[in-house]
């Protein structure tokens, strides 16, 4: 597994160490697409749909550079990544309702308060395929 | 690989486990329908088998006589075998549901382990931190004050080495060392597997102590109890937001070292501040491994997680 992106990734790696991260969710991504091929009965992925929250600590553009690297020679070549971004949403302890958030140690945006539980944002999902 | 940081796998040794064992995590897809030669002569056999109402054939070629599979649940990848054929109108394109967690194989593995835990009444702690906290230093201390009253048993992820190990063992309980090679953390797939060597005695404690990584180990859930960070006050207070992950999935943290507080400009009270805005409920623990300072805060917090397991 790491043969086919390690030696792709090589002469990038000292200038693109945070790729690393997106890149080895795109091997899983691989992994889960490879596996529902012998379930599900098909040959190729035409279309991939993702849903990522912003606390998911996921970088959309390397992500999609990733994809395309790990995709090749692959059954999901050339696939369209269809990225579904979903919000951050926290519920405040302090106001007793739910508020929007971009990070994981944001404070509330209404009240300032830390007192937050993360309610939604940290997706990391391989929603559905088109598939051939 | 790691999914998480993109490290390589492949390299994963358990102790007690033979030469040659080959790790594979997630499940296992085998392009075996191609023959090999072998010492001269190319042997192929096929098979076919029912499985799940439905028939499939491949054929399968061994080179490799230390192969390790794993039959729970893996999918053979068959070919196109005339038993595999499609039906008409299905090569159209189509929408698959998948609803899959990227991370998803690791979440079966950490529910077996979890499952198993709660059945032998174990209770596992998985230690975070960076390396050079101190955690084998505390564990070593906490086993030599703890083991009169409990069963433990312990198991040493490094990359390298069995020295961790060795130095659990003196103390006179099972460890049992993973080297992951190139892997940056442990996952439960180690884990089960470690357990089928190590196995701990029933209503025991497990202490397992990961990689000294911040990051990665954040993401894979092992069937822990509670994950434990340790941070040392050598560090900066500002690791908890600095690697809020981490932070994020633990329960407690730990502060170790505190008997060199007077020498650093360590600001407890903004370490703790910092913590608690990641996570608000993360308990805190304030000790010294070296003098022994907080430590029966320590052994009151496992001992009370021991009556509720």
């Amino acid at each position: 597994m790491e043969g086919r992106a390690g030696t792709k990734l090589q002469g990038r790696i000292e200038a693109q160490v945070l790729v690393m991260h997106e890149m080895s969710i795109c091997e899983g991504i691989l992994t889960v697409m490879e596996e529902q091929a012998s379930t599900q009965q098909f040959k190729r992925v035409k279309s991939v749909w993702l849903e990522i929250g912003p606390l998911a600590g996921v970088e959309i553009e390397a992500l999609r550079f990733g994809f395309d690297v790990v995709t090749r020679n692959s059954l999901a070549e050339g696939a369209k990544l269809e990225i579904i971004e979903m919000p951050g949403v926290a519920w405040c302890l302090e106001c007793s309702k739910n508020v929007p958030i971009k990070q994981r140690f944001d404070a509330c945006p209404d009240c300032g308060s830390f007192q937050l539980q993360i309610t939604g944002g940290d997706e990391l999902r391989i929603k559905e395929l088109e598939v051939d | 690989m790691c999914t998480v940081c993109g490290c390589g796998e492949g390299e994963t040794r358990i102790e007690g486990q033979e030469e040659g064992h080959h790790h594979h995590d997630h499940d296992h897809d085998h392009h075996h329908d191609h023959t090999h030669e072998h010492h001269g002569h190319a042997h192929a056999h096929s098979h076919s088998h029912d499985h799940a109402g439905h028939t499939h054939s491949h054929s399968h070629t061994h080179d490799d006589e230390a192969h390790h599979h794993h039959h729970d649940g893996h999918n053979h990848d068959y070919g196109q075998g005339p038993a595999h054929a499609h039906a008409p109108g299905l090569s159209q394109s189509r929408m698959v549901q998948i609803e899959q967690d990227i991370l998803g194989k690791n979440n079966q593995y950490a529910l077996a382990n979890r499952q198993l835990f709660k059945y032998l009444n174990i209770l596992a702690l998985n230690l975070v931190s960076s390396p050079g906290s101190g955690k084998t230093t505390l564990l070593t201390a906490s086993i030599d004050d703890l083991k009169s009253d409990l069963s433990i048993a312990v198991i040493e992820g490094d990359q390298q080495t069995a020295n961790d190990a060795d130095r659990i063992r003196e103390t006179g309980v099972p460890a049992l060392q993973i080297n992951t090679g190139k892997g940056c953390h442990l996952d439960a797939h180690m884990i089960g597997h470690a357990m089928e060597t190590l196995r701990p005695e029933n209503n025991s404690l497990l202490f397992i102590e990961n990689v000294g990584n911040l990051v990665c180990p954040a993401a894979f859930d092992l069937g822990e109890a509670h994950k434990v960070a340790i941070l040392s006050v050598t560090e900066g207070e500002d690791k908890p937001i600095k690697y809020p992950d981490m932070f994020h999935a633990a329960d407690l943290m730990i502060l170790n070292k505190t008997d060199l507080l007077p020498y650093l400009d360590f600001d407890v009270d903004k370490c703790i501040e910092y913590a608690r805005r990641v996570n608000p409920d993360i308990e805190v623990i304030q000790l010294s491994a070296k003098s022994g300072e907080g430590m029966d805060d320590w052994y009151q917090w496992i001992k009370s997680r021991m009556s509720q397991s």
